[in-house]
């Protein structure tokens, strides 16, 4: 099939870019590594009940099962949303149209990049789980598993839309603030750093549910919990899946189209 | 059949104003096997009109067969027959990657086509040895100088082999050296492999050295075509300036009297100046009059009109005051709204 072929082309052109400046690969790693070295270690100290664990001592497996899922929701909105500068250059440097002109795929020129981005987000989760793991989170090898499938889901819908806006606007002084403004606000709404339910006010908790992400962080901490078939599990998926879709209707409605 | 055919191909560009009309119905007709130059100056809709030809943008009224395939009907069928170098001067530059070696540009490029391995390495091997960029292949694109990554470019446009390659500014911003030789590199594409090449520049000098035909475009239409030479002879004569000894004014009417001189005027050094057309057949005879009228003279000289006079009577400016800022690039509006900043 030739769009699974140019795809490809494109990943692989994209992953040795990557490679080649591994560096980048780690610095983006630095943000949620010290987030859990210096920032989870307060949460220990937390009544467990409010990380919705029980009793009201703090306990550091709590304290772990509750953050290192959202480090890894904020790892995924970050490492994807932020991969739109890249097309920003690939595009004054002419890549784009150089691509366009030929007769691959319009839509592998996204596809095989969002493609790269997801494979080069799975080892950074796998690291940060594997430092977390160290720094004393205890949890089952398949919630950890369900929890890379939601970042998978989250990254491919994001960075689609991510690709498509950067290609829309086309200035990284435009795109940087567009992301901040987006990015900051489901960050916070998403309960990622503490627990908006039970410690925030009922008009924060309120607003919060309109976040998509809100939905998938709860999912992922009930399976790090080692609960993988509920009402919230099955509201996460959804609202997963969806988001994927939407966005990478959006994406690659944008793509394909004449002037993007 | 022609290799371009196109008829009454517009785009008109809405802004949040007014509409502008970067292209007013182009109509073209290019020959296989053609060098055609597409000459006019920043802003007069070059860009815009290749832009179209090669389906990254869609016209909003004509329509146009590229290589055998309809523009409008099968984009794809254009994009696989066709090479397209984009301007490597403007907002964006000329398709290659900085941190890409120039092997992997060329087998990603051939991938692209989706070439089979025999063919990208068969292709990548003569590529490199046709655009002198032997022994480059493991180097970084950014470590390239100004005249090799332009050849780079050109190779990727000419990876699949098309019968038809599009250059947008081919040497703009090169040094006068890298010129020359990418202008032998452009001939060459022709008489070694029948390539048809539409180019773009707003250098006269290239058109008139690299051309067979050329399109002379301003404000988004076509004001003139043909042959450099046609042009040249359509504006004006050449001019002929000859110095004689003694008997200037004897000269000055044996010329005057003769029927392919259209007048003589005496320059401020003493010299005559004439206006004659097809300057190079006529001087011969010139020569005769003289001679047998037994006026010696000691030097003659024979200039022909350029391009840009072919520019300035047609369209009413010169093409070289543009030169300065031809630096930013052509973009696909017209130069009032580039004055406004639509552009980075």
């Amino acid at each position: 099939m030739t769009f699974i072929h140019d795809t490809l082309t494109v990943f692989r052109r994209q992953l040795r870019l990557s490679l080649r400046n591994p560096a980048w690969v780690i610095i983006a790693l630095m943000q949620p590594i010290l987030y859990l070295v210096l920032f989870a270690p307060l949460l220990t100290k937390l009544p467990a009940a409010s990380l919705g664990g029980s009793g009201n001592g703090g306990s550091t497996a709590e304290a772990y099962k509750f953050f290192v899922p959202g480090l890894l929701i904020q790892l995924g909105l970050f490492g994807s949303t932020f991969v739109g500068f890249a097309i920003i250059s690939d595009w004054r440097a002419g890549v784009i149209e150089r691509f366009r002109v030929t007769p691959v795929s319009r839509l592998a020129i996204m596809s095989g990049r969002v493609l790269r981005d997801v494979l080069v987000l799975m080892v950074q989760a796998v690291i940060l789980v594997l430092v977390a793991l160290a720094f004393g989170l205890r949890a089952p090898v398949t919630a950890v598993l369900i929890g890379l499938g939601f970042i998978i889901l989250v990254a491919v819908g994001l960075a689609s839309v991510s690709y498509a806006t950067a290609l829309l606007v086309k200035s990284e002084d435009a795109f940087a603030p567009m992301l901040n403004s987006v990015v900051l606000p489901l960050v916070l709404l998403s309960g990622i750093m503490l627990p908006i339910t039970p410690l925030g006010p009922g008009w924060l908790q309120g607003i919060a549910r309109i976040s998509p992400f809100r939905y998938i962080i709860d999912a992922m901490r009930q399976a790090f919990k080692g609960y993988y078939a509920n009402t919230i599990m099955l509201e996460g998926v959804a609202v997963a899946v969806g988001l994927a879709l939407v966005c990478l209707w959006l994406g690659s409605r944008s793509f394909v189209r004449e002037n993007a | 059949m022609s290799i371009i055919e196109a008829k009454g191909l517009a785009r008109t560009f809405k802004s949040r104003k007014r509409a502008v009309h970067a292209v007013r119905g182009v109509d073209l007709r290019v020959e296989e096997g053609e060098i055609v130059g597409f000459l006019g100056p920043n802003g007069a809709g070059k860009t815009t009109t290749l832009r179209m030809l090669t389906t990254l943008l869609e016209p909003t009224a004509g329509t146009a067969t590229v290589a055998g395939a309809d523009l409008l009907a099968d984009p794809v069928g254009v994009r696989r027959r066709i090479g397209y170098v984009p301007q490597a001067i403007g907002q964006t530059m000329g398709g290659t990657d900085p941190a890409c070696l120039v092997g992997e540009e060329l087998r990603d490029q051939a991938a692209l086509y989706r070439l089979s391995a025999a063919d990208t390495a068969r292709r990548t091997r003569q590529l490199i040895s046709q655009l002198d960029l032997d022994g480059l292949d493991e180097r970084l694109v950014k470590t390239l100088s100004g005249g090799q990554r332009r050849r780079l470019e050109i190779a990727l446009g000419l990876v699949h082999e098309p019968p038809l390659v599009f250059l947008d500014e081919p040497t703009t911003g090169l040094d006068p050296q890298s010129r020359s030789n990418l202008w032998d590199h452009i001939r060459g594409l022709r008489s070694d492999l029948g390539t048809t090449v539409f180019l773009t520049t707003h250098y006269l000098e290239e058109a008139d050295a690299l051309c067979d035909r050329v399109f002379i475009i301003d404000h988004g239409e076509i004001v003139a075509e043909g042959t450099p030479d046609e042009l040249k002879r359509r504006i004006s004569g050449d001019v002929v300036t000859l110095q004689v000894n003694g008997a200037r004014e004897r000269a000055r009417e044996l010329l005057a009297g003769q029927e392919i001189v259209e007048d003589v005027t005496v320059s401020d050094d003493g010299a005559l100046r004439l206006n004659v057309y097809h300057g190079a057949e006529a001087l011969p005879a010139l020569l005769r009059v003289l001679d047998d009228a037994g006026v010696t003279m000691h030097s003659i000289n024979l200039s022909r009109p350029t391009l840009d006079d072919v520019f300035l009577t047609m369209t009413g400016r010169s093409l070289r005051d543009d030169s300065a800022s031809a630096r930013r690039g052509e973009g696909s509006q017209d130069p009032d709204t580039a004055a406004t900043g639509t552009r980075r």
